[in-house]
């Protein structure tokens, strides 16, 4: 029954959906996941996409709002085609975590959860993304950069804009 | 990519395939993998659990407590299947040495998950990451499917009968998720809020079921205790403290990296010798011993064994093993402010003393770090603190209280002397006016 006849996923997602939903003890344990697989498809997650895998998982659209609202990689809205993070917490801060941050506004004008004009880049100020050791560092949607320095984020974002950026998912 | 570091003093059991192309399961079976297990389905649970405890582990998320233990408090009946739950959702700032054991070495996990199933007779283990770590999600499960292909998962591993299954999973942004039972509420896809113990997981855990919850390090390192034996494990280490852990030295050291370390290994030495000392020459000033959740040492308290009990006695905690070097520009003022602004934004508001507490707390770090602040607001940092501990369903509350207890205690002549205008060191926040401080929090 978890099969969705008019699905607003790809083809790929929607078979990964309908085989999320029956490996687990209980269905509902495919949440989280299907909502950030969703997020990484659409850029974000739609009421669309709430809507239909509230109907996926055979609960009500209110609890998967509820859910969703809970966990901090999961947005309502767009963001820039490659998601900037930053990571400012105590290892990356000691090692210029906050300068890597102003250098990313400056460069591309936006402040914390903006997105630039032309919807290329998005930027957050994230906590800790498990990159200690190896400091500053940063996520650009799933992909980690470290030992970060003001030149090194330049070459990151042409790289980037050229299509030249890897893109995890 | 994390570069790897080395050190002659380091002992590698847990890191002795890292960078050995231990990814694939050829490489990994070649370099003895998957021996572990068999050698656990002939011997059986009792033995699994014998050569656990003999071996001194003691579960290296923070908490400490003994691995073989914690297996033999399964029931061995249940009417409802038994889980393992192995937690990967690795968050506490400073801390990144899951990473380093998801990118090198997947398959010690899946053993190790494999390994505590037979011990607690489940039949169906998961693996949960953070979300963040997508690109070491995508490692785990090609080991898993590679697992699969190979029949060591599934119906009848290794042809022995015995069915095992493993299932990955990713979380999407929260701290509090790495706490056990808040862990199980998010992997049953709801909002990550801990549950009420007792009942403890070994009883009613996952889906009800009895279930046994590990760290990812420990579990990795399960199949090695296996394999050298629990006495020969524990020599390696200290007294009631078995073996090695790794060690994610990061801040203010020449050689910041997770280096493999015996128990009981000098924080001195550690931080002097193995990372290289304070970067650039310069003093040291405080250490946070074992993720930010700890309370900070000083300069002049870091002769002492890294250990749980060792760690105990001098007051703060091994936790999760990351040492984060602060050298002497930082101010301690700052250093609180974005510790306690970390935890704000992580308590899930579940508990009133957590969620209240780490607000009023932030709030009133900021105003005394934007120059506002007056004696008084230390004193009533520290109330706020000490009324939170012990006060809330899970640690969160103690994990923000206990550092900000610390750097009120150890450093209270600093925050006066901040707050009559001295100010201490390079400033690393940005400093906005009271009630505009944008950081992490501020969504």
């Amino acid at each position: 029954m978890s099969t969705i006849a008019n699905t607003i996923f790809s083809p790929e997602l929607a078979a990964r959906f309908d085989k999320l939903a029956t490996i687990y003890p209980l269905r509902r344990s495919a949440l989280v996941p299907m909502l950030l697989y969703a997020q990484d498809e659409i850029g974000y997650v739609s009421d669309e996409a709430i809507a239909e895998i509230a109907e996926r998982i055979g609960i009500y659209e209110l609890d998967v709002r509820n859910v969703l609202s809970y966990y901090s990689m999961l947005r309502t809205r767009p963001a820039g085609k490659y998601n900037v993070q930053v990571c400012t917490n105590i290892s990356c801060m000691l090692r210029g975590g906050y300068e890597i941050l102003d250098h990313c506004k400056a460069k591309l004008g936006i402040g914390h959860k903006e997105t630039t004009e032309d919807g290329l880049f998005s930027l957050e100020e994230v906590e800790c993304i498990g990159a200690c050791c190896w400091a500053p560092a940063m996520q650009i949607n799933y992909d980690f950069h470290d030992d970060l320095t003001p030149e090194k984020v330049d070459v990151l974002f042409q790289m980037y804009k050229d299509g030249q950026g890897k893109d995890v998912k | 990519m994390p570069s790897l570091v080395s050190h002659p003093d380091e002992v590698k059991v847990l890191s002795r395939r890292f960078g050995m192309g231990a990814t694939d399961i050829d490489k990994y079976v070649e370099l003895d993998g998957y021996k572990a297990v068999q050698k656990a389905i002939a011997e059986g649970p009792e033995w699994i659990i014998n050569t656990m405890k003999a071996s001194g582990m003691r579960g290296r998320g923070g908490a400490g407590f003994p691995t073989g233990m914690k297996w033999s408090f399964v029931p061995k009946q249940s009417d409802k299947p038994k889980y393992v739950l192995v937690n990967g959702d690795e968050s506490e700032p400073g801390t990144c040495k899951d990473h380093v054991i998801f990118l090198h070495d997947p398959h010690a996990v899946i053993e190790g998950t494999m390994i505590a199933g037979l011990a607690i007779g489940a039949k169906l283990g998961f693996i949960y990451l953070r979300g963040e770590y997508r690109y070491l999600l995508k490692i785990m499960e090609k080991a898993v499917a590679d697992a699969y292909a190979k029949g060591y998962l599934g119906k009848n591993i290794f042809g022995t009968g015995v069915d095992f299954d493993i299932i990955t999973q990713t979380g999407a942004g929260a701290y509090e998720v790495g706490e056990e039972s808040a862990l199980m509420e998010s992997l049953e896809g709801k909002r990550g809020v801990p549950r009420i113990k007792p009942p403890f997981p070994a009883v009613v855990g996952l889906y009800g079921g009895p279930t046994v919850i590990n760290n990812a390090e420990t579990i990795a390192a399960v199949p090695h205790i296996l394999l050298m034996g629990g006495e020969a494990f524990a020599k390696i280490g200290s007294e009631r403290n078995g073996g090695t852990r790794l060690f994610g030295i990061s801040g203010h050291v020449e050689r910041p990296g997770v280096y493999e370390l015996p128990m009981g290994y000098s924080l001195r030495k550690a931080i002097y010798d193995v990372a290289g000392g304070i970067k650039g020459g310069k003093k040291l000033k405080a250490v946070v011993p074992g993720g930010s959740s700890c309370p900070v040492l000083t300069a002049d308290e870091i002769d002492v064994g890294l250990d749980f009990d060792q760690m105990g006695k001098a007051g703060t905690m091994l936790g999760s093993g990351g040492i984060v070097v602060l050298d002497e520009t930082v101010s301690i003022v700052e250093f609180a402010l974005r510790t306690i602004a970390f935890y704000q934004h992580e308590s899930c508001g579940w508990c009133i003393p957590c969620r209240e507490g780490t607000d009023w707390i932030k709030k009133t770090l900021t105003r005394v770090h934007a120059g506002g602040g007056s004696k008084k607001d230390v004193d009533n940092v520290q109330y706020l603190a000490e009324n939170m501990m012990g006060r809330t369903f899970c640690p969160l509350g103690d994990a923000a209280a206990m550092p900000t207890l610390g750097f009120v205690k150890k450093f209270r002549k600093e925050f006066e002397e901040y707050i009559e205008g001295k100010r201490v060191g390079t400033p690393l926040l940005q400093i906005k006016p009271v009630g505009e401080v944008e950081m992490a929090g501020a969504h």
